[in-house]
């Protein structure tokens, strides 16, 4: 069946990608452009592990067909660092432990810097909303509650 | 509706790993060249921090900088066997098959140094950083670099280790069924605060208290985040997790994240943690394994808080509020049992 080229921004750089007839932005993103960070982990929008943004909002990606990112601005856990200089975020998910197994840490990056960037210092029931379509089997959240406060707060290593 | 607070105690003794054909596993150490060594385990690092606790075993048996220890989980195929990662086992199984494998491979760091300082190996001692030097002599030094490629270019030696722990399979008595299964125990006691509303049946968990045992600590901030998650799971054992409601017949089960319900960032509680180290005589290093204990004293606890909250004895998992509502319908209402 026809591909369909889709020319798209990723993390800021200009990427063009076949897309097969009904591919997700998951797979896509995985399979065609290989940015490995957006995981797959339901395929049905339950998990939060695929959330990426698209034009600076949070959307999970196994529910968004891949052709209809064409023209738009894809944001994944990969775009976080400045070359070798880690996210705020990322230094505060270490200091604070926040990653066991890791499957959920680049989506429950994507939403909490998606969360920051519209509002720089949430409440804690903020950061619970804004958390809440990610699931997390290892640390119990707390980790991940406190990393993304210490930020919010100033109090994280810059 | 009232909400009623009560309060549960439970306390637990957890055996570290089991005993099914003594319960072994090894680990092969073996040094590169460039003085970094590499450790072969086949169990895997599920989250939990294996791969950095065996990280920290393997340095300081070795002698050298952790920074210079890799150790590789890749393949239960080409690596060496291990009864793999679960019943708590992999500090205490896999630390002590590295300790034995990390000294004898440091045995041999030491002859290969030794032959090129021209000194006995028993008088070197490692200074942690990467160095070899002559006891009471810190000037006579070799790198353990040059140890190592004085040992693969020119001595003709392979610097590594073979290391396994097995503990003595425990024969069953015939008559008494008595059987010693279990080398070292990990213990634990949680007190849980909870909220039963009397009109809906629900429970949430407002606080948990906890104290665990767990040998030494060998990192403690990976002990305090197993912890903390495990508990998380063991809230969820406790009072959503199920395949109810026809287990286990499997229709209408729960198949997804939607149906199968686990607490969100929005239903946790504060959980304060105490960690108790009382270092075991057989564990490396003098540890046990937090592993699956850190779950198990919730689901008690929740249950004795339920029935001090309201006088309904739960004897099912998870608490369900149907369980909850049945039970107060057959007591004729909320019977707390005392007022806090
Ligand atoms: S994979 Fe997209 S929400 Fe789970
Ligand atoms: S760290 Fe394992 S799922 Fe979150």
């Amino acid at each position: 069946m026809a591909k369909t080229p889709v020319n798209f921004t990723l993390n800021g750089s200009p990427r063009s990608a076949f897309a097969g007839p009904g591919q997700n932005l998951l797979d896509f993103l995985r399979r065609e452009v290989g940015d490995l960070t957006p995981k797959f982990g339901c395929g049905q929008g339950t998990c939060g592990a695929c959330t990426v943004t698209i034009d600076g909002a949070t959307h999970l990606s196994c529910l968004v067909l891949a052709e209809s990112v064409e023209g738009r601005a894809i944001g994944t856990a990969a775009g976080l660092p400045d070359g070798a200089t880690l996210d705020p975020l990322q230094e505060a998910f270490m200091d604070h432990f926040a990653a066991q197994c890791g499957y959920c840490t680049p989506g429950m990056l994507v939403s909490a810097r998606a969360l920051l960037d519209a509002n720089p210092r949430p409440s804690r029931d903020e950061v619970i909303e804004a958390i809440s379509g990610n699931l997390c089997r290892c640390t119990g959240y707390e980790p991940i509650i406190a990393a993304i406060l210490a930020v919010a707060e100033g109090r994280a290593r810059a | 509706m009232t909400l009623h607070k009560g309060r549960g105690f439970a306390a637990i003794n957890y055996p570290i790993g089991m005993n099914l054909g003594g319960d072994p596993s090894q680990a092969l150490v073996h040094s590169n060249p460039d003085g970094k060594f590499t450790v072969a385990l086949s169990a895997i690092d599920l989250g939990q921090g294996m791969k950095s606790v065996t990280r920290q075993i393997a340095a300081e048996t070795l002698g050298v900088p952790i920074a210079d220890v890799y150790v590789d989980t890749a393949d239960s195929d080409t690596g060496p066997h291990d009864m793999g990662s679960f019943a708590s086992r992999g500090t205490h199984r896999m630390g002590n098959a590295v300790i034995r494998a990390s000294e004898e491979a440091r045995q041999v760091m030491l002859e290969a140094a030794a032959e090129e300082l021209e000194v006995d190996a028993g008088d070197l001692v490692t200074d942690g950083q990467g160095n070899i030097h002559v006891r009471g002599a810190p000037s006579r030094t070799i790198t353990t670099m040059a140890a190592s490629q004085a040992a693969q270019f020119k001595q003709g030696r392979t610097i590594a280790g073979r290391g396994i722990f097995l503990v003595p399979l425990s024969d069953v008595d015939p008559e008494t069924g008595e059987m010693s299964p279990v080398t070292t125990f990990a213990h634990a006691a949680m007190l849980v605060t909870v909220e039963v509303d009397d009109e809906t049946g629900e429970v949430a968990v407002t606080d948990m208290q906890s104290a665990y045992e767990v040998g030494r600590a060998l990192n403690p901030k990976l002990v305090e985040q197993q912890l903390r998650g495990g508990a998380w799971m063991g809230m969820s054992h406790a009072a959503w997790e199920t395949t109810e409601p026809h287990y286990p017949a499997r229709d209408h089960r729960p198949e997804d994240f939607n149906t199968y319900l686990m607490p969100g960032p929005g239903d946790i509680a504060p959980h304060h943690i105490s960690i108790l180290e009382r270092p075991a005589e057989d564990g490396p290093y003098g540890g046990k394994g937090p592993g699956e204990m850190c779950a198990n004293p919730v689901l008690p606890a929740v249950v004795n808080a339920v029935y001090d909250a309201v006088g309904v004895r739960i004897d099912e998992l998870p608490v369900t509020p149907e369980k909850v509502l049945r039970g107060l319908q057959a007591n004729g209402g909320a019977k707390p049992r005392q007022a806090l």
